[in-house]
């Protein structure tokens, strides 16, 4: 039954899931990477996806319009986005733990309201695959790049767009002084702690995506624990992308291939339990990280706020 | 304000202590407009809460018995926390210890209770230490950020216990029944922990004040809890001192799993007389592993401390449940709420490390959370 892997359809299948099921994750932890590049470890991502999510599938599922619905979830990101600065920006809280209290307010905020607006799992209709012309027409490579949806192929485009701003423009510039040596770019007059907001502002609306990426273009659906620890993952993806957005890419990439393949396995009737088969990507991620974080040095200020010497 | 606190140096102590309380009084606040919300009544429902966690001796009771895992779960978090890491894995360290202890009741059950029950707790304990050595490993020696590695070591044995319990580990009549509800056996009668007073309450709590007393003794009379402090405090002048701070690392997280171990087989062996599980971490612990962190903030990271800060957060939760049968809120309500108290605990700890900054006269301790900078200022 394991040579059924090896068929080509299989392999095409697993690759073409595994290139989609990218997707969240590199939302997710591109938008953790500019925020713990200046400085702000927002453990919480999980529940703001779960808000996100929620608020992308409830929307489109009245409104019937996609577009709203991924506005929504933008907004909903957004707002808890400023909600973490405040707490590890303004408040200075210790960012191990306040993160865990988002994470516990997305989680139950996100069944409640559920329950209170729908009670019953429904389905939406999500983004349709969009057929690159040509492209999409070339055996095996054409189904597993180019006959995607639309949120698939902005993700990926994110990735160079985050390169260019992180290290091209002025505001990468002044998120990396900010995240390194926050006293030297604080005395040459950036606000510390107004780069911090944006990020974490910017961070929060892609998780808010993210949600929504699951619930609106890959999965259609919402359910209590719909993300199921993705957010923790992407969180530990950008350490072991070295807080490089190609880093964060290669990461997404391996850990949704794993996860393709372990639906796949289940597909198949491969006799392994299922347990043990999501237990991988997390033991997966432990092993990354011991890899990882020997090449490259987290950002100096990560996880301090900043308090300006007297 | 200031002033009078400059006459009166005793209230910024006493302002200390309730700081935590009012950062949970202003979670229940948000909470209130969401009950608005829920279409109920917020003093009918915290009326419930409060009846629920004090009104009778039963009540109070299992005010108590919630507050156990909480307390324990606490003091592994305070060892952990000023040995300078941070253990969120309590969830995970919690799980694989009653896995443990679960496991030895179901092999041995012929034996004397006697024999069972310490072999039991001791196992919960080893069960709690091996899984919280291993990200104090990968962080002393691999350079692992423990905070991940922890959340990561927290799926694997929620992932682990939802195998062990529909395969290997499940009741036989689950297995013939077509639900298959993955729980084990009810434990032997014998192994239950003994009840202090007829209540639901049981020695476990008694236990838990026990080692409250111990871990205190342990970090403030001992040289090596004193070590341990010494590295939380200042890792670098701990290293010119001629402490080898790798192994203090690894320690500190190894008895803080250890304790949360603990808490699982007391559950197990206390409350539940099995291990049950309804495929998330939550379904057995409640939260406990996050909670203890909370308390043990609430306890100003003191295992004493610790002890009140545990029973009023039990209180809290077993109000919450009794709220949510009263009034039919949605179990999802009080997760949520749990968090908004975690963030309104962990964000009011500000305001304690700016009064203890303006104290000038009084030494300043290492506020929670505070990085080494911070105090150095």
């Amino acid at each position: 039954m394991i040579s059924d892997l090896f068929t080509t359809t299989v392999l095409v299948g697993i690759l073409a899931s595994g290139f989609r099921l990218a997707t969240p994750y590199l939302y997710a932890a591109l938008g953790e990477t500019f925020g713990q590049k200046s400085g702000v470890l927002n453990l919480g991502v999980e529940g703001i996806m779960l808000l996100g999510a929620f608020a992308g599938f409830y929307v489109s599922f009245t409104t019937d319009n996609l577009w709203l619905g991924l506005l929504a979830a933008m907004l909903v990101g957004a707002v808890m986005g400023l909600l973490v600065a405040i707490i590890n920006v303004t408040l200075k809280a210790e960012q191990g733990i306040s993160g865990i209290g988002v994470y516990l307010f997305g989680l139950g905020m996100s069944d409640l309201l559920f329950q209170m607006t729908m009670g019953t799992v429904e389905t939406v209709k999500g983004f349709a695959p969009i057929h690159i012309p040509v492209l999409s027409d070339l055996p095996i490579v054409g189904e597993i790049f180019f006959q995607q949806n639309l949120l698939v192929y902005i993700a990926y485009a994110l990735v160079p767009i985050s390169w260019f701003v992180l290290n091209k423009t002025n505001f990468g510039l002044k998120i990396r002084a900010v995240g390194e040596n926050p006293e030297a770019a604080d005395s040459l007059g950036v606000s510390v702690n107004t780069v911090r907001y944006l990020t974490s502002i910017l961070g929060g609306i892609l998780s808010g995506i993210a949600g929504a990426s699951l619930s609106i273009a890959l999965l259609n659906v919402f359910q209590q624990n719909l993300t199921s620890g993705m957010g923790f993952i992407a969180v530990a993806l950008v350490y072991f992308g070295g807080w490089r957005p190609a880093g964060v890419l290669i990461g997404s990439l391996i850990f949704s291939m794993v996860n393709a393949l372990q639906l796949w396995v289940q597909v198949l009737n491969i006799p392994i339990p299922s347990d043990i088969a999501i237990m991988m990507p997390y033991l997966l991620t432990i092993l990354a990280l011991v890899v990882a974080v020997q090449r490259v040095r987290p950002p100096t200020a990560l996880g301090k706020p900043f308090e300006r010497g007297e | 304000m200031q002033s009078l606190f400059n006459k009166y140096p005793k209230l910024w102590r006493i302002f200390d202590i309730l700081l935590p309380f009012f950062a949970t009084l202003a979670a229940l606040a948000v909470g209130a407009v969401m009950l608005i919300f829920l279409g109920a009544n917020p003093f009918e429902a915290y009326g419930a809460l409060l009846e629920g966690a004090f009104g009778n001796i039963n009540a109070l009771a299992d005010t108590l018995v919630k507050a156990t895992p909480l307390l324990l779960v606490a003091l592994g978090i305070c060892i952990a926390f000023r040995g300078g890491v941070l253990n969120i894995g309590g969830e995970g360290q919690l799980v694989v210890g009653a896995l443990a202890s679960t496991l030895i009741g179901l092999s041995f059950a012929d034996a004397p209770g006697t024999l069972i029950i310490p072999l039991a707790l001791l196992s919960g304990f080893l069960a709690g230490a091996i899984w919280g050595a291993i990200p104090g490993l990968l962080k002393a020696y691999f350079n692992v950020n423990e905070i991940l590695s922890t959340i990561m070591m927290n799926a694997i044995a929620v992932q682990g216990m939802n195998y062990l319990l529909r395969e290997p580990m499940i009741d036989p009549v689950q297995l013939e029944s077509a639900s298959r509800i993955p729980q084990t056996a009810r434990l032997a009668v014998a192994f239950d922990l003994p009840r202090l007073i007829p209540t639901r309450l049981h020695l476990g709590f008694g236990l838990a004040i026990l080692a409250a007393i111990l871990v205190y003794i342990f970090l403030w009379r001992t040289v090596i809890g004193y070590r341990i402090r010494a590295v939380g405090l200042n890792a670098f002048a701990s290293r010119y001192a001629g402490i080898k701070v790798s192994r203090y690392i690894v320690l500190s997280m190894l008895l803080s799993g250890a304790f949360a171990g603990l808490a699982g087989a007391i559950q197990v062996y206390g409350l539940h007389h099995r291990m049950f599980t309804d495929g998330s971490a939550t379904g057995f612990t409640g939260s406990a592993g996050f909670n203890g962190i909370v308390v043990a903030l609430f306890g100003h990271l003191h295992p004493l401390g610790s002890i009140p800060a545990s029973i009023l957060f039990g209180a809290l939760i077993v109000g919450a449940n009794k709220l949510q049968r009263v009034m039919q809120v949605p179990t999802a309500f009080i997760t949520a709420l749990n968090g908004l108290v975690v963030i309104f605990v962990v964000s009011s700890e500000y305001w304690r490390r700016r009064w203890a900054r303006r104290r000038e006269t009084e030494p300043v301790e290492k506020p929670p959370g505070a990085t080494e900078a911070e105090v150095a200022t």
